[in-house]
């Protein structure tokens, strides 16, 4: 029954790995990439080390697959927001039907405005630039 | 924070009692001591502590649920010939405020339903985010905003 279960998370898992891998070369642009990825990614993985864990069911085994998934929890979206804000600031554009974040950086600075009422912290936002978007 | 430290103690003290020092015996008596919390707190005035772990469980719950669901509509969006994504890149003024809080939304939000948070504003008060299945701007917003900034915002504060 336990081997049932276990096989059944581990071939889940490695099959959403799968579909990210097939996901990374379909989806039509960056940012859709990274959305494949960074989640069936994820969930793939927490799949493995869950079906791992159970499979050795020892205490210290489970509390390593626990810690394992934590990491990978914190970690994963982290890289996703990084390579996400890279890639728009150097240039990438995005295939989107709306871009409210288009313009809302300072060219030099890359401070980010928030396009609400100006804020005093906020000295170096282009005004033109924040009126054209 | 005392109510933790009571249910801490109620689960040493059930180990004790059973006279067996195992993990399996203290996360039972760290059960049994939280459903004696649970009925303790009440009377004391404040149930804050049983609040947040109800609540914070019930976040996990929906956080799972959110998870899986996400992966299989992403899954079944690539695996079929045509693509559904509808995608958008949308400004979400925040009711967060630490950055602890802002930090923890967006990580979620990175995990879940076709959105992956790009960068947040240098004045902290809008979280730039990419979304992928809403029919425009205002209902990604919405989704967002009461679906989990709501509910994570219940277990934080």
């Amino acid at each position: 029954m336990i081997v049932f279960v276990t096989g059944l998370l581990a071939l889940s898992g490695a099959l959403l790995m799968l579909i990210a891998a097939v996901g990374l070369l379909r989806m039509p642009d960056f940012y859709t990439r990274m959305q494949a990825a960074a989640k069936a990614g994820t969930l793939g993985i927490l799949l493995i080390v869950a079906a791992t864990g159970i499979t050795l069911g020892s205490v210290s085994a489970l509390l390593h697959a626990f810690l394992a998934s934590l990491f990978f929890v914190l970690t994963t979206p982290v890289a996703a927001h990084l390579l996400g804000r890279a890639a728009y600031l150097s240039g990438v554009r995005p295939w989107v039907l709306q871009d409210e974040l288009a313009g809302r950086y300072h060219t030099q600075t890359h401070e980010l405005g928030s396009g609400r009422a100006p804020t005093a912290s906020l000295p170096g936002i282009d005004q033109a630039e924040q009126a054209s978007s | 924070m005392s109510s933790f430290l009571l249910n801490v103690l109620l689960a040493l003290i059930w180990t004790m009692a059973v006279g067996r020092f195992t993990l399996q015996q203290l996360v039972l008596g760290f059960l049994l001591g939280f459903l004696v919390v649970a009925i303790v707190e009440p009377l004391q005035g404040t149930s804050r502590y049983t609040r947040r772990v109800t609540r914070g469980l019930r976040f996990a719950a929906f956080f799972l649920k959110e998870l899986v669901l996400s992966n299989l509509r992403i899954a079944y969006d690539v695996i079929t010939p045509r693509l559904h994504a509808r995608p958008q890149i949308v400004a979400v003024p925040l009711d967060a405020q630490t950055e602890s809080e802002i930090t923890l939304l967006a990580n979620f939000l990175t995990l879940t339903p076709g959105t992956l948070s790009l960068d947040l504003s240098s004045d902290k008060r809008v979280l730039y985010v990419h979304a992928m299945y809403a029919e425009n701007p205002e209902q990604a917003i919405n989704q967002i905003k009461q679906g989990m900034e709501m509910r994570l915002l219940e277990v934080l504060r």
